[in-house]
């Protein structure tokens, strides 16, 4: 089950967390992956603890003309790219009456402009082969709202969006076009929470505590399996309960 | 047949995995190759790089049958 040997990926946002644990697991079933995010030693880090099959592939997602050409770099690197990963995303937190333009607008820009950017690229060589694997990396915050978060939840709910109506149009392809929408994971990010602030996100989760990167790199793992075949559209909520949609 | 019609015909046959004997100049793509929208949008992609030309959409919408490809190919294949 959810073997991946002889697939290509290429996973963004690397360098974090939750995008090393995904180029892991994928990596750990098989896979080759294209590795990518801004900070160039983390990923060459990365490389080394998974040794073979493992390309590095330095991008700033937020100039959109270096992330039109990452896939093609990523086609280059390893003869095909058979399933994309959009994982890299930012916050640039502010009540929304303050928030600036610019807050507003990067975070659209690299959280879904530059999803819809790869993915575009991605989909010639896919629909040739018949087989694809997009999946983006949302957030529960994109299906419920969160207050200070007015962008970021508007780039992951645009995110949804589009997934949906990609995979409507590329189903007959063999090409499938998921999310998967983590709660609070224990990350760097959650990390800077303080404890009080953190007993009360465990107050709302039913299962008690937060969730692991590598609870989201399976799930990413199952949709790019062949055994995933028939999803396509969905939003898988890796979340401990938190919310149930 | 000139050269570009072939290799029209052949892009066809092969993308539309359909009969060669099916795909006359006269032949539309959606009415009688069976074609749906994707796969139009897939057969200009491969006009566009079998002939190393940009065909815009509003000229790809004028594409509805294999002579039209080829006049517009033989057209703009300078």
């Amino acid at each position: 089950m959810f073997d991946l040997t002889g697939k290509t990926a290429l996973v963004t946002g690397a360098t974090g967390g939750i995008g090393g644990a995904i180029a892991t697991a994928l990596h750990a079933r098989g896979a080759t992956v294209a590795i990518s995010g801004t900070r160039a030693e983390k990923l060459e880090g990365l490389e080394k603890e998974l040794g073979e099959r493992v390309h590095v592939l330095p991008c700033n997602l937020s100039d959109l003309e270096a992330v039109d050409a990452l896939p093609g770099q990523a086609v280059e690197a390893m003869g095909s790219l058979d399933i994309l990963i959009s994982n890299a995303g930012v916050t640039r937190d502010q009540i929304f009456m303050r928030m600036k333009e610019d807050e507003w607008d990067d975070v659209l820009r690299i959280n879904l402009t530059a999803y819809h950017r790869l993915a575009k690229a991605c989909l010639r060589g896919m629909a040739k082969k018949r087989f694809g694997r997009i999946i983006g990396i949302t957030s529960v915050v994109g299906v419920m709202g969160n207050a200070g978060q007015a962008n970021y939840a508007a780039s992951k709910a645009g995110m949804i969006g589009m997934s949906k109506s990609l995979a409507q149009e590329m189903a007959t392809r063999g090409i499938t076009v998921n999310c998967v929408a983590p709660g609070f994971i224990a990350t760097a990010m959650t990390d800077a929470l303080s404890d009080q602030q953190k007993e009360a996100i465990y107050g709302k989760i039913p299962a008690g505590k937060m969730g692991t990167p590598e609870d989201i790199a399976s799930a990413v793992v199952y949709l790019a399996s062949d055994e995933a075949g028939y999803v396509t559209g969905q939003t898988l909520h890796v979340n401990g309960g938190m919310v149930m949609i | 047949m000139s050269d570009i019609a072939e290799r029209v015909k052949k892009i066809t046959v092969e993308h539309l995995d359909v009969d060669a004997a099916k795909v006359e100049p006269k032949a539309s793509f959606i009415d009688d190759l069976g074609a749906d929208s994707l796969d139009i949008v897939e057969l200009v992609m491969a006009f566009e790089e079998e002939f190393d030309i940009e065909i815009p959409d509003d000229a790809a919408e004028t594409i509805q049958t294999v002579g039209d490809a080829i006049a517009y190919i033989e057209k703009n294949n300078a």
